[in-house]
């Protein structure tokens, strides 16, 4: 039996955990199991550090968030488990709400011109490309069929890092006008998106 | 300025509040059924937009940089492995079995922390999860400790989901549930040895003492 045991078993490697769903790794990542970090990370981290490096507009800090969401990934794996969210929107939300809190920190907005122009971009190297290219693809699509407003308040909003009262100021708009285009906005492109088979349920 | 707090379920879900805003809100979703149930969609559209974002990949250090600082704060990864070997091999062979722990999981998010009967018993040394068919799991301890997650609706009015451990041809009552929307967990209320099958079927309001219907979802026998 002892022999069988550390004969046998090849190493496990984060392969064998492939076909794992994004909320099993996560369940596994609650028992402190970091290949199913690893795995996780293999998933996300491109999505995220393409999110944090447009938020942030910096490698060092784009890497600091993602790090930081990824260790709150973690450390509060067990308080996914009592919410009712995907593990891919509760991952994205945890990165977004790091690279949200430190540009803020570092009050990197300021200054920035309202319109951003198109950066080059290197190729991304990550394994899901792929699908991340077919998702980017759906998503930008789903932008475009927003009202130029409820666009610009969702962009400013998540990709800015703006707070409402930044927005309401900067457009010279009542704050009312801006919740109400990021509601519809938001809305809306829960919709797009859901019609386009990106955003299902939580499972 | 005191505004409607429905009206910042969208500016909340985009992180658009200063912090004070952020946590009056927060106060007002813990009371507001409606706002939770509208942030869990807009959020899940919020994060969408995280995809939209164009970016190179991530330097590779970053990765290593990640797990070191992860693995160097839970001195109990060592002891990690010979789990891994448990749930890794079986979940290898049987993608059922990774479908019955996605349903699984998913009963894990409709629990309140504490409640986790099956995550509890998953954290268990060389726990395994054993497939219901596609309707859920059996997750049992190398003691016998055993949590089922199913996926089945409300029993009818009058009616139970009653859990059963079947050994050598005789079935043994193992506790009560009454289904619900999503999954259900239900700790069984006996040890689940090797050799047994644990099964439910729907009984009359209070259970019986023998199955009188043929199971809705059963294990193979455990091994």
């Amino acid at each position: 039996m002892t022999a069988l045991l550390t004969a046998t078993p090849p190493p496990a490697t984060s392969r064998d955990l492939a076909h794992l769903s994004d909320e099993a790794l996560l369940s596994l990542v609650a028992s402190s199991d970091d290949q199913a970090l690893a795995e996780l990370y293999d998933r996300f981290a491109g999505v995220a550090y393409g999110l944090a490096l447009r938020i942030l507009r910096d490698e060092a800090l784009a890497q600091d968030a993602v790090q930081e969401a990824f260790l709150a990934v973690w450390r509060s794996a067990d308080r996914f488990l009592a919410e009712r969210a995907k593990a891919s929107t509760w991952i994205l939300t945890l990165v977004h709400r790091r690279a949200v809190d430190l540009v803020r920190r570092e009050d990197r907005r300021r200054g920035e011109p309202l319109e951003r122009a198109a950066e080059p971009v290197a190729p991304s190297t990550t394994e899901d490309e792929a699908t991340i290219g077919y998702e980017r693809r759906v998503v930008q699509e789903a932008l475009r069929q927003l009202t130029p407003e409820q666009r610009e308040a969702l962009e400013l909003g998540y990709y800015g890092g703006l707070t409402q009262s930044e927005l309401a100021e900067r457009l010279g708009q009542p704050l009312g006008t801006i919740k109400s285009r990021m509601f519809t906005g938001l809305s809306r492109l829960r919709d797009l998106l859901a019609e386009a088979g990106l955003e299902g349920s939580y499972p | 300025m005191a505004a409607d707090p429905h009206s910042l379920v969208a500016p909340y879900a985009l992180h658009a509040l200063d912090d004070e805003e952020a946590h009056a809100f927060e106060e007002h979703l813990a009371a507001c059924e409606r706002c939770r149930e509208e942030l869990a969609g807009l959020r899940e559209a919020a994060a969408g937009m995280a995809y939209g974002a164009e970016g190179p990949a991530p330097p590779p250090e970053l990765k290593e940089r990640i797990l070191a600082q992860a693995r160097s704060e839970r001195p109990n990864v060592a002891s990690l492995p010979a789990r891994r070997r448990s749930w890794t091999a079986p979940l290898a062979a049987a993608a059922a079995i990774a479908a019955a722990v996605a349903i699984a999981v998913g009963a894990w998010a409709a629990t309140r922390p504490g409640e986790n009967a099956f995550a509890h018993v998953l954290s268990q040394p060389g726990a395994r999860v054993v497939s219901m068919g596609g309707r859920g799991a059996l997750a049992v301890a190398p003691d016998g400790e055993a949590a089922i997650a199913l996926n089945v609706p409300r029993a009818p009015h009058g009616r139970t989901y009653e859990a059963w451990v079947i050994r050598n041809g005789t079935a043994q009552r193992a506790g009560l549930f009454g289904g619900r929307d999503g999954t259900s967990v239900l700790k069984i209320e006996r040890a689940a040895p090797t050799g047994s099958v644990v099964a439910v079927t729907l009984e009359r309001a209070g259970g019986v003492d023998r199955p009188t219907q043929k199971p809705l979802a059963e294990t193979e026998a455990i091994s």
